[in-house]
């Protein structure tokens, strides 16, 4: 093995920033069972057990957050995790190539738009002094409606306006995996008489299967963890009833009211959630499937 | 049922089925093209006609004042200036980390290949959270410096392994023999071998990391606080979703006046914001789905 100390000298940089970045600030686990002060730093504070994490849950606040947390991650996986799916079975199937390609361009972009961008735009879209939206609807004869800044519409404003932003991007994956599917698979079906539609349920569904649960478990793993960006932005005093989620509330509380360790045990509450999910996820999926994360 | 009959019923079937998945394919098109193209419509347009709900074809009354009022707000400009700063320097590194990680990683005589990939992934599962990393960067000393930008985010764990993945599948092993029998350094093949035949996953390394650059705003609300630091997104937030009036119409007594200017200036900071990205994205279409389709092969 002489001669390959260079090659862990490629591999350094990768383990320094892993360890420092990501590694170090694990000990915000120990933080959630102590009265963290920065000034006597994380060996000199006192330990108080389960503390923090019994106020956290004796506060009106936390059903509410944990509520609102669930709701607004399982309604965005379910209704947002087809899309994808079927868009990429759809351009598979464009008989103009051309205008497939088109479509399939056309639908990346809104990803390379931030989130800032994005909620912008839906402020613009959706004023109620001069939005498109409500132009329609008062030019049907209906009352404008404030869907920015509702409870109501909250959640379907975050989820939708996701779809609208992730489905071409998130449909590359699957196009990829149908583009590899052996195409003597296709010819055989066709000498049998086997129509499109037939195709698609009993060659595409089936190849792309793999990928899709191996997506799913990684969503299911990440769906606590709702993204703190767009509801951060989107949130508003009129619609924080349903707004405030868990990251937004670990943000708020920990770093603008500087309740350390309170703060760092909610989101340990919350990271640990996530595992068990994805835990649980990947054990079901190896049962029912053959397909699990590792 | 004749064999004829069958084949015309499929024939009719498959027919339907085209002319309903195009129908929708154009109908998708359209949802998705429609929101961009009425702001870069608007952008242009009379700032009367956008406000009143006139504009929903094509822009009326052609104006370029908004984005002349962008480009000389200097907090924007400062903003745009610094958002380019990040990102280059960001991504340069980001790319330095991640590939020739990536590669060690990739290579089956490095040992203790298997420990370092649960180091790597595990981090993917678990982290510490906002409140921990936020302190040790003020511990680093780095909060409100040009590196809190760059350096916490150094490397995604996420396209390691897509790298890896990359070099495994890509790099023929016979070239490294070769190479070794020539006496080549691994840093040296690295460089001078290897790069070069990943032009895909670099092309897509680039966008990934880039678009996260542009885009991220989290990290910067966090560690920043001196607004000549602020990047773009930030300085949009405050025009965008805060809807605060810019500095040059701080003396504006019209507040009429002063509420349709404030909004008119979003379309433009809209296209104005976004346009770098999308721009980037053709260079780099033709590598895309070939860069996305490395990170499916299982880790």
């Amino acid at each position: 093995m002489k001669g390959h100390y260079d090659l862990y000298l490629l591999l350094l940089p990768a383990v320094l920033f892993t360890a420092i970045f990501a590694y170090i600030p694990m000990y915000g686990v120990l933080m959630a069972f102590q009265d963290y002060s920065p000034a006597r730093g994380i060996w000199g504070s006192a330990f108080v057990g389960l503390k923090h994490f019994e106020k956290f849950f004796s506060t009106y606040m936390a059903k509410q957050i944990i509520t609102n947390t669930v709701v607004l991650a399982a309604y965005s996986l379910v209704v947002s995790f087809p899309f994808p799916i079927i868009l990429a079975l759809m351009l598979n199937y464009c008989v103009n190539k051309r205008f497939g390609k088109m479509v399939q361009t056309v639908t990346y972009m809104p990803y390379f738009i931030s989130v800032m961008v994005l909620v912008g735009m839906m402020n613009i879209f959706f004023s109620t002094n001069y939005g498109v939206v409500n132009e329609v609807l008062k030019a049907l004869g209906r009352e404008p409606y404030s869907f920015m800044s509702s409870e109501a519409s909250f959640r379907h404003m975050y989820v939708w306006s996701g779809i609208w932003q992730g489905t071409g991007y998130s449909s590359v994956i699957y196009f990829a995996a149908l583009s590899g599917i052996d195409p003597t698979l296709y010819e055989a079906a066709e000498l049998d008489g086997a129509s499109k539609l037939q195709k698609i349920r009993y060659i595409d569904l089936p190849s792309i299967m793999p990928t899709v649960i191996i997506m799913l478990i990684m969503s299911a793993g990440s769906l606590m963890s709702v993204g703190f960006d767009k509801a951060y932005l989107m949130q508003n005093d009129r619609n924080s009833g349903v707004s405030e989620i868990l990251s937004t509330y670990v943000y708020k509380v920990g770093l603008i009211d500087t309740r350390y360790s309170f703060s760092a045990a909610i989101n340990l509450f919350n990271s640990g959630i996530n595992f068990v999910i994805l835990l649980a996820v990947n054990k079901i999926s190896a049962k029912v499937g053959e397909t699990s994360l590792w | 049922m004749s064999k004829k009959a069958q084949n015309k019923k499929i024939k009719v079937g498959n027919m339907t089925f085209d002319v309903v998945n195009t129908t929708i394919l154009v109908i998708v098109l359209l949802i998705v093209l429609y929101p961009l193209y009425y702001v870069l419509i608007a952008s242009f347009s009379n700032p009367d006609l956008v406000l009143t709900g006139k504009i929903f074809l094509l822009p009326k009354g052609f104006q370029t004042e908004s984005y002349e009022r962008v480009f000389s707000n200097p907090e924007i400009m400062q903003g745009y200036l610094n958002s380019i700063l990040y990102t280059l320097v960001g991504t340069c590194i980001n790319l330095a980390v991640t590939l020739s990680g990536g590669y060690a990683l990739s290579r089956r005589d490095l040992r203790g290949r298997k420990g370092f990939m649960i180091f790597f992934t595990f981090t993917m599962f678990f982290g510490g959270g906002t409140v921990p990393t936020y302190m040790l960067v003020r511990k680093l000393h780095l909060l409100n410096t040009f590196w809190a930008m760059v350096i916490p985010n150094a490397m995604s764990v996420w396209n390691l392994i897509l790298c890896r993945n990359f070099f495994e599948g890509n790099i023929p092993s016979e070239l490294l023999e070769v190479a070794q029998i020539d006496g080549c350094r691994n840093g040296y093949f690295f460089y001078r071998i290897v790069l070069p035949l990943s032009k895909a996953l670099i092309a897509v390394m680039v966008l990934f990391y880039a678009v996260g650059h542009w885009n991220s705003y989290m990290q910067p609300l966090l560690y920043l606080s001196d607004r000549t630091k602020y990047p773009l997104q930030l300085v949009l937030k405050n025009i965008l979703i805060s809807s605060q009036p810019d500095a040059s119409l701080a003396g504006m007594n019209d507040r009429a006046e002063m509420y349709k200017q404030t909004e008119m200036l979003k379309y433009a900071l809209v296209v104005v914001s976004s346009a770098p990205m999308i721009v980037l994205y053709p260079f780099v279409q033709k590598y895309f789905v070939q860069g996305v389709m490395v990170g499916s092969v299982k880790g």
